[in-house]
């Protein structure tokens, strides 16, 4: 449960999801991250036309969740692939084929290699789209005009109004003093 | 970057993430171009002859083409390695070249595994269509049915439906997943309503946030690793179709890495011949440049040796093991019946792609898509004698025969052609065929932070 706090409002009397600050270049937006940060602010997440490591680092982030995730798809079509197998050619169908052992497992190993790839390649996508969110159609963002630059050359911080410290007016003067090129509101 | 030679720039100097986001976008969001209209109606027509073939094929069925006994594998399986290889490169550029840090492959890459994926499509239909009975092409997969049986996993045939059926489905999320992020900058360009609710829709809610982007290049560079073995073994249990049998000039522990190779060197040869047209048609000089012409020039160069020492490799194989039969069927295939197609074969795969040694040539457009469509007919060829030439005279001379396609055969060749350019051509129109994201990383921001991707 949130705590009970009324939303801060937007110019329009709308519930507002954050501030958005623009910035022209990527660099602008790693100072504006860093300077953000350092005021006190960990609600923030930053919105770029491509992924650039530096801004990733200066959110904090570490680590992601998706490769352990692939390690999981992967095991799972190792042991399912091979197990298929297993237990068609030896327990529920076995037959003589050449003389060979029912367990031929030199020959198991192209199919498991297969399904391992499979199961870890669909678990990195799914797994991506999971650790995201998406697909998500809605987003507060996309309220705001100038956003749709987000996909072009243009790049933006955000400081979420869940933020402890935030509070409309601080907030807007904490981001004008990194030098963006706008502040916007983001209405819910 | 500490090269000690200066390299001539990935792509045109000058760009900006906006400026390759307007032109790349564009090819997509503006009006439909004349010669777009031409080369749609054009494939679809050759589309049509195969619907046609195909149609005749399930009337009369596999009695309408030349395979018979001894040679029961004919253009069928012949086209289905031929499009399989050619599919090949798309997942090279764009899983193997990403772990190496090959910049160039950006520019190439969306494109490369778009024709993979339709080569796929391609290949996939000649098994299926020469099942026979190709309504219960699903017999081939492992499910529980009430015949209480199940399939054979110690038949490489059997392999080959696990390799290439993976194969289609992760090229297919690898390539979806690609295009996440372009979706939605098309999604926030089109001005259309339908546009950018059916790109919206598709981009899923993308919004570049920097912790997605986190686990997406994550995703990224694992499904590269998987794609990376993956590819090899495609092509490896294709080889083993064949190897795996005795018939001579098939069974031969060469084929593995022979065949990754010459897969390589026709998908690379169809980069070419698709990057030349595109470039111009779409004025994308700038981002398929000189360097990128250049550097598949030189791949095509060096798995077009390879292949070469493929074939040096099976003849003396087949001298050094001293057994008649397959000493027998390299003298069939350089002086027997179909020695023609041998003489083309080794002028179109290992004589004319030489004149790349020479850089003049290797810079000229024109050149290199004569070399690049004469190793494509060559890959074809070297498959027909594979195939045929083993087949054609096996150990007994009194089961002997010849080998010829009927016109139903190359209908439905040459129609999987217009499957292919019509599935292309419907991709360039609606799809951007050059990665906007990733073009974005490699032009140099005037905020000097460098962009985050190797």
């Amino acid at each position: 449960m949130k705590t009970a706090i009324p939303a801060p409002l937007s110019s329009h009397g709308q519930p507002l999801h954050g501030l958005m600050a623009e910035y022209a270049t990527p660099k602008e937006l790693v100072a504006g991250i860093r300077s953000v940060r350092a005021a006190g602010y960990t609600k923030l997440d930053a919105y770029t036309p491509f992924p650039i490591e530096e801004v990733i680092e200066a959110l904090g982030e570490h680590g992601s969740r998706v490769p352990a995730i692939v390690l999981g798809g992967g095991l799972f079509g190792l042991v399912a692939g091979y197990g298929l197998q297993y237990w068609t050619s030896v327990v529920d169908y076995p037959l003589n084929i050449g003389g060979r052992p029912f367990h031929s497992w030199v020959s198991f190993i192209p199919p498991t290699f297969e399904t391992t790839v499979l199961f870890a390649g669909l678990a990195a996508v799914v797994g991506m789209l999971a650790v995201n969110g998406l697909p998500r159609p809605y987003h507060p963002v996309f309220n705001v005009e100038r956003f749709r630059f987000a996909s072009r050359d243009r790049y933006f911080l955000v400081v979420e109004s869940a933020d402890p410290r935030f509070d409309p007016k601080g907030t807007r003067e904490a981001l004008a003093s990194t030098s963006p090129s706008g502040v916007h509101e983001v209405e819910e | 970057m500490s090269a000690v030679l200066e390299r001539p720039p990935v792509i045109a100097p000058g760009h900006t993430p906006a400026t390759v986001t307007d032109k790349i976008a564009a090819t997509v969001l503006d009006k439909t171009p004349r010669w777009w209209i031409l080369g749609f109606a054009v494939s679809f027509l050759i589309l049509l002859m195969f619907l046609n073939a195909v149609a005749w094929l399930f009337v009369k069925g596999v009695g309408i083409w030349g395979i018979n006994i001894p040679v029961g594998w004919g253009f069928d399986i012949i086209n289905f390695v031929w499009w399989i290889g050619i599919g090949h490169a798309g997942t090279l550029i764009s899983a193997i070249l990403l772990l190496l840090r090959q910049q160039w492959r950006t520019s190439i890459n969306r494109f490369a595994e778009a024709m993979t994926l339709f080569a796929v499509a391609c290949a996939g239909m000649f098994p299926i269509l020469h099942l026979g009975r190709p309504q219960i092409f699903y017999w081939l997969l492992p499910y529980p049915n009430t015949m209480g049986m199940w399939v054979n996993f110690r038949s490489p045939l059997v392999w080959d439906v696990f390799a290439v059926s993976t194969y289609a489905t992760i090229s297919a999320v690898f390539w979806f997943m690609g295009l996440i992020p372009d979706l939605a900058t098309l999604r926030d360009r089109s001005t259309h309503p339908v546009g950018r609710y059916v790109y919206g829709v598709l981009a899923m809610g993308w919004r570049g946030s920097a912790r997605h982007w986190h686990n997406y290049e994550t995703a990224s560079l694992l499904l590269a690793g998987l794609c990376t073995p993956l590819v090899l073994s495609v092509h490896t249990v294709v080889s083993w179709d064949f190897s795996v049998g005795i018939i001579p000039g098939w069974h031969a522990t060469i084929f593995p890495p022979y065949f990754v190779a010459g897969a390589i060197y026709a998908g690379f040869a169809m980069v070419i011949l698709l990057a030349v047209p595109l470039r111009k048609a779409f004025g994308l000089e700038d981002f398929i440049t000189m360097r990128h012409m250049n550097n598949m020039a030189k791949i095509l160069l060096v798995t077009g040796l390879i292949v070469v020492y493929g074939y040096v490799m099976e003849i003396f194989m087949a001298w050094y093991s001293g057994n008649p039969y397959e000493w027998y069927m390299v003298f069939n295939r350089v002086t027997g019946p179909y020695k023609y197609h041998w003489m083309a074969l080794i002028f179109c795969n290992a004589i004319a792609p030489q004149v790349l040694w020479i850089p003049k040539v290797r810079s000229s457009i024109a050149a290199l898509f004569c070399v690049s469509l004469i190793v494509s007919v060559g890959m074809w060829l070297e498959r027909f004698i594979i195939i045929v030439t083993s087949l054609h005279r096996d150990f007994l001379p009194s089961s002997w025969d010849m080998y010829h396609g009927t016109k139903w055969d190359w209908m439905t060749f040459l129609g999987t052609l217009g499957l292919f350019l019509t599935l292309f051509f419907l991709f360039i129109r609606f799809l951007p065929a050059i990665s906007i994201f990733e073009m974005r990383t490699i032009t140099k921001t005037d905020g000097g932070t460098s962009p985050g991707k190797p």
